[in-house]
């Protein structure tokens, strides 16, 4: 079935981003366990580490990290669709916008709150 | 029929453990739509970063409720069955033979001990006694 396929374009570009977003995550969710260990192994480190998570460094870090989260539940939710009502995947590329219309609306004001104590001093 | 997408991974034909694996990733990807992306909020919207030291963490808002242990608990397992089968969907398509059987079998064994870190992490953590 020709409709069920497609190669480059938006559906090549949604796939890569899917793939390194995963990985992203996956790198940050050794570090966070590896991280959360600490609160018991040795507490005064975990509160360092956390030190430079809330640095401006760490909250433009935190910012990449819930993008990367962000666009892969989204685009993830995207292929559960497909996968379980192949009809839709016609519209493979109208669901990746709407995809990046969430990202966009939930990103913009949740990387504010993240990175605005940068600029504003408070925590 | 050929329902081949570059969306998501192939579902794999025959049924099997690959088969239980394909469905697997989709229910514990939408398990963690809600659990990691709330996770998420709650460490970054609700509470700043800078305020959740060790003692908070152990604390009330957190590990001190048995609801929060549980619930992460149940994070951390989904997290470490899909981010972990995710990669390895990742080795298969690039590393052939020796190499791939390597790198897998090193997934899993990371896999098992971040999920025994994590579980102690999560179920034995205490707040000292002031």
């Amino acid at each position: 079935m020709q409709y069920l396929q497609y190669r480059g374009g938006v559906g090549e570009l949604a796939w890569a981003l899917h793939r390194i977003s995963g990985v992203a995550v996956w790198l940050f969710i050794l570090l966070h366990v590896l991280d959360i260990w600490l609160v018991g192994a040795n507490p005064s480190l975990y509160n360092e580490v956390l030190g430079l998570y809330a640095s401006p460094l760490g909250r433009v870090g935190e910012t990449l990290v819930g993008a990367g989260l962000l666009y892969h539940a989204l685009n993830g939710l995207r292929i559960i669709v497909m996968d379980f009502w192949p009809a839709t995947t016609a519209w493979h590329r109208q669901l990746w916008y709407a995809c990046w219309a969430v990202f966009f609306a939930v990103g913009i004001p949740g990387a504010y709150i993240i990175l605005s104590p940068i600029w504003t001093g408070a925590h | 029929m050929t329902a081949v997408t570059r969306a998501g991974r192939a579902k794999p034909r025959g049924g099997g453990w690959e088969l239980a694996i394909w469905y697997l990733i989709r229910l514990s990807g939408l398990g963690l739509f809600v659990l990691a992306l709330a996770h998420f909020s709650i460490t970054h919207f609700v509470f700043d970063v800078s305020v959740q030291k060790s003692d908070w963490i152990l604390g009330d808002a957190r590990w001190g409720n048995l609801l929060w242990r549980t619930t992460d608990w149940l994070m951390l397992s989904l997290v470490i069955f899909h981010s972990f089968m995710g990669v390895r969907t990742v080795v298969g398509d690039y590393a052939r033979g020796g190499l791939k059987i390597a790198l897998t079998m090193g997934l899993y064994i990371l896999a098992l001990a971040l999920f025994v870190m994590g579980t102690i992490a999560v179920t034995s953590l205490q707040a000292p006694v002031p």
